[in-house]
């Protein structure tokens, strides 16, 4: 090719890929609830076409919504949201049948899947791009900060398992943490955008990596200090660790200063070390890592899990056939507990790949964004992501301490299905934004100007 | 930017990997021992919903068996006989263990065992519930029912032996259980119902797991030990009464009259002589009398299939112990099982036979998996001195204390024992027997606990020696 013939690469649109993925992630999620039904009850429960009908059109809608909107989108992240999304429904599914009689938690697990495809849908069409939200930094930080803080208002916040995280109005009770945790994102995402400058200055060099100055400490301490909050009273190790993590890296990502990732890894490991030596449930969650045999009645739930586990063995017992009740929160916490005993190590690792598959291509839209803000955006919200899977998927496996967060979509629980819907929303404007042609975006050269001057970051 | 997103990229990779390695590392490495946490009750539940082998009395008579059931376990044991053989099979419970032969060989009855791997693999292609392998023990229903009917409620103990083989051939202990109370799918029922059993030590297996002083019974072994060391039945043996004991101010009586104060070996046995015993032992001293003990199998435990204990034969023996030893008081002990051993190797011409319970194990399609041999354990005393020890023994029941024991046109041998623990304990009978004294079928051992008469050494003869005989009578 000449080089004074101006190139302009348009990326296919794959949305038929999208579909055909979605067909597929469909199938396997009715064929698996359908072999529940059958193995269990013998015979499909009443209610399954309706689940069919619904979830095809909540897939579909879901589709359309971005095959109209963000035509460019990446194609990947949708089937595996939807093929999550729908695995965790049968096994809350499944695990509503131990009981006699049933419980309908499949039933408002997809009621909250219908919310959550809205929100999805919202965040496609209507915001349809992320760039406005850096508009709002410190309106979104405070909002997350405020959210993350809630539980401890007297009155509004509810203690279960130990940990305070739960606010509840009327009727209804919510993790405002999964809530924080996007608005966070989008808040830190701006905030450092604005500011990475001043926080690259070096400060002190000291074996070779160039600590920050001290002025410039306030942020990392600030955020700090809301982690240990956290810990302390709402007793929540892995809220701490996921909002704390999650700022570090950001922080580490805008400035490409490792000395940030160093101080925070620091910071961190002092703050566990804390949390270790003055809270009992800490501890107990230590040495039900270390040596679950130690005290049985303690670390039942882990030691459990790991039964479970265990006896699913390579292949699992098979959808309906195992006895994922043994284990006390086999529905939410520990619902990799439930999919390793009846789908094997097999179907827990192809569900841990399919996570890989979603943080992946998020990174990649973070790799080929061109402007800062979407840039870290997409990689917060991706390594977030990853972060929880592994702090929660790690402690279900005996991998690290046990710490309560949520399965990101297969958990029961409305709060954190709505949420990552949104983050995979969000992912999938930027991923529009990234990959489509440059030309309908240039139609006021003055604006494409503005826009392409951080690019080359 | 790329550059750090490419980092965090590589340690979220980092992560995804340690998962994924993690689980292969639970698969390798923490799987089966996790399985084999006895704590873990989906293995257990898993375990107990099995088709578990039969366990079999000789002529194929079903001891413990499994019968389809309609719950979530499927599969109900069940023990056709109730009590009768609850001391050889133990139980099977879902939260309570297991006990004798389910216990000890849980690993073919389940068809875990590593012999029945191949059959495992073709069940699991064919989709069939695997069936566990059966346990043929040697127990022959006839003795063991007559054993049973003929202690009846008496607190005690019955094991009979094949002299020439170490089969057992029946074993009762009083009181006994159904092992079917805690065998049942009604967990909390069942868990009662060994909580009961077990205060009441209804649990106990009196036969082969507790030792108790072994009386006069102990003195066929310190007749052994002095024929081994040159005496003769005819030698003649100090009888005095009482028998000031060396070193003490304690006087030994007789309980019989021994008929002089010098008197035969025989004689000394057929009534059941203390002083003359007590002489005798310390004539051949503390080691000849241990080391005869012990070939006759003390200080050792036998039957581990059932978890038998060793009997004991004390230490560092002054002559007043020695004396009281020698009569199988002080702090000699023996179990029954013991004591039937010290009857079947004098019946089998001096050679002491290995006990054993389990004969064959047999997978599903009846090819014998382990076939147990019997074995000698030790040569306990010379042909010679056996036969004339038989001959000794079938004189105390053909004109002496055991009498009781006469069974028409059989030449029968035994020796009487009473033995008191503890003054204010009502004593033990016992009887030790074998038959017929030329070709010996059966050698038995009875222990009747809290004797209800006076003290004396007829208490064997008459409580425990009628016992024997029926015992006997329904092996020949």
């Amino acid at each position: 090719m000449r080089a004074d013939i101006p190139v302009t690469v348009v990326p296919r649109k794959r949305r038929g890929v999208e579909l055909a993925l979605i067909i597929f992630a469909l199938g396997l999620t009715l064929g698996a609830y359908a072999m529940v039904d059958i193995n269990v009850l013998g015979e499909l429960s009443p209610i399954f076409p309706y689940l069919a009908g619904i979830s095809t059109l909540l897939a579909v809608l879901a589709h359309v919504a971005v095959r109209w909107r963000l035509p460019y989108a990446d194609p990947v992240i949708l089937p595996c949201v939807i093929l999550l999304n729908g695995l965790g429904l049968v096994m809350i599914h499944r695990i509503d049948l131990i009981n006699d009689p049933p419980l309908n938690g499949a039933r408002q697990q997809l009621i909250w899947t219908a919310i959550g495809v809205l929100m999805f849908i919202l965040v496609v069409t209507w915001l349809n791009d992320h760039r406005p939200l850096q508009g709002f930094t410190y309106t979104i930080g405070l909002a997350g900060i405020a959210l993350l803080l809630l539980p401890l208002v007297p009155g509004l916040g509810t203690e279960k398992f130990g940990a305070q995280i739960w606010i509840h109005v009327g009727p209804y009770s919510f993790q405002p943490a999964e809530a924080a945790k996007v608005l966070l994102a989008i808040a830190f995402a701006s905030y450092l955008v604005e500011k990475r400058d001043v926080l690259a200055l070096a400060g002190y060099r000291i074996l070779g990596i160039d600590l920050p100055r001290a002025r410039d400490l306030g942020p990392i301490l600030v955020m700090w200090l809301i982690s240990l909050a956290i810990l302390v009273w709402q007793r929540d190790l892995g809220t701490s660790l996921l909002f704390f993590g999650l700022f570090v890296m950001m922080l580490y990502v805008s400035t490409e200063r490792a000395g940030w990732a160093v101080l925070g890894t620091l910071l961190f490991a002092a703050g566990a070390y804390f949390g270790y030596l003055n809270f009992s449930h800490v501890r107990t969650r230590v040495s039900a890592w270390l040596d679950p045999f130690s005290d049985f009645d303690a670390h039942f739930q882990v030691i459990n899990a790991q039964f479970g586990i265990a006896w699913g063995g390579l292949l699992g017992t098979g959808l309906g056939l195992g006895r994922p009740g043994l284990t006390p929160l086999a529905r939410s916490d520990f619902i990799a507990a439930a999919i390793g005993e009846e789908l094997g190590m097999t179907g827990l690792m192809a569900v841990i790949m399919i996570y890989g598959l979603i943080v992946a291509r998020g990174l990649r839209i973070a790799l080929q964004c061109r402007e800062p803000f979407g840039k870290l955006l997409a990689t917060g919200l991706s390594f977030g992501f990853a972060l929880q899977v592994f702090t929660i998927i790690g402690g279900v496996t005996r991998l690290l301490p046990l710490t309560g967060l949520t399965t990101p979509f297969m958990s029961q629980g409305g709060s954190s299905l709505v949420c990552n819907w949104i983050v995979a929303g969000l992912l999938l404007v930027i991923s529009h934004q990234v990959r489509k042609p440059a030309a309908t975006v240039a139609i006021n050269p003055d604006v494409e100007k503005t826009q392409l001057v951080k690019a080359g970051a | 930017m790329n550059k750090p997103i490419r980092r965090v990229a590589f340690i979220a990779l980092l992560m995804f990997g340690l998962l994924l390695a993690n689980g292969t590392y639970m698969m390798i490495f923490q799987q089966q021992s996790l399985a084999a946490q006895p704590q873990n009750r989906r293995v257990r539940d898993a375990e107990f919903a099995q088709n578990r082998g039969a366990i079999l009395a000789a002529g194929k008579t079903e001891i413990a068996k499994t019968v389809p059931s309609k719950d979530r376990f499927k599969y109900q044991r069940v023990y056709p006989e109730d009590e009768l053989y609850a001391v050889i099979t133990g139980f099977y419970s879902y939260d309570r263990g297991s006990t004798g032969l389910e216990r000890t060989y849980n690993a073919p009855l389940s068809g875990t065992d590593d012999a029945l791997f191949i059959r495992q693999l073709v069940d699991m292609a064919t989709n069939k519930t695997p069936e566990g392998a059966s346990v043929q023990t040697t127990i022959v229903p006839k003795i063991q029912k007559a054993a049973a009917d003929a202690l009846g409620n008496q607190k005690g103990a019955v094991v009979a032996l094949d002299p020439k083989t170490g089969a057992v051939l029946a074993m009762v202990t009083s009181p006994t259980f159904d092992p079917n109370d805690i065998a049942g799918h009604d967990i909390e029922a069942a868990g009662k119902a060994y909580d009961r059993l077990a205060s009441n030590s209804q649990l106990s297996n009196r036969a082969a797991r507790e030792i108790y002083p072994p009386g006069s019974t102990f003195k066929l072994v310190t007749a052994a030990a002095a024929l081994a060391d040159g005496k003769t039945p005819d030698s003649m043996v100090d009888s005095p009464d009482p028998l000031k004991l060396p070193g003490t101010r304690v006087y030994l009586s007789n309980s019989t009259n021994c008929g002089g104060t010098k008197i035969t070996m025989t004689q000394a046995l057929k009534v059941s002589c203390n002083t003359a015993f007590a002489n005798l032992g310390m004539d051949v001293g503390e080691d000849k009398l241990r080391e005869q003990a012990q070939l006759f199998g003390f200080d050792r435990r036998h039957l581990d299939d059932l978890g038998g204990v060793a009997s004991q034969f004390p230490d560092k023996l002054n002559e007043a112990q020695l004396a009281l030893s020698s009569i199988g008081q002080y702090d000699v002990a023996a179990s029954p099982l013991q004591m039937a051993m010290v009857a079947a190797a004098i019946a089998n011409d001096g050679v002491l036979m290995d006990p054993y319970v389990v004969s064959t194990v047999r997978s599903q399609d009846l090819k014998p998996i382990e076939t147990h041999k019997a074995s000698e354990l030790s040569t306990a005393m010379t042909p010679k001195n056996a036969k004339e020890l038989q001959q000794m023994m079938s004189e105390v029941v053909s004109e002496g204390t055991g009498r009781n024991a006469q069974i028409p046109g059989v030449e029968v041998g035994g020796k009487t024992g009473t033995a008191q623990s503890d003054p204010k304990r009502k004593p033990f009978a016992w009887f030790t027997s074998f038959a017929p004294v030329h070709d010996p079928a059966i050698a038995v051992a009875v222990i009747v606990e809290d004797a209800n008469i006076p003290r004396s050494d007829i208490a064997g003869g008459r409580l425990a020696a009628p016992i024997a005989r029926e015992v006997m009578e329904a092996a020949l």
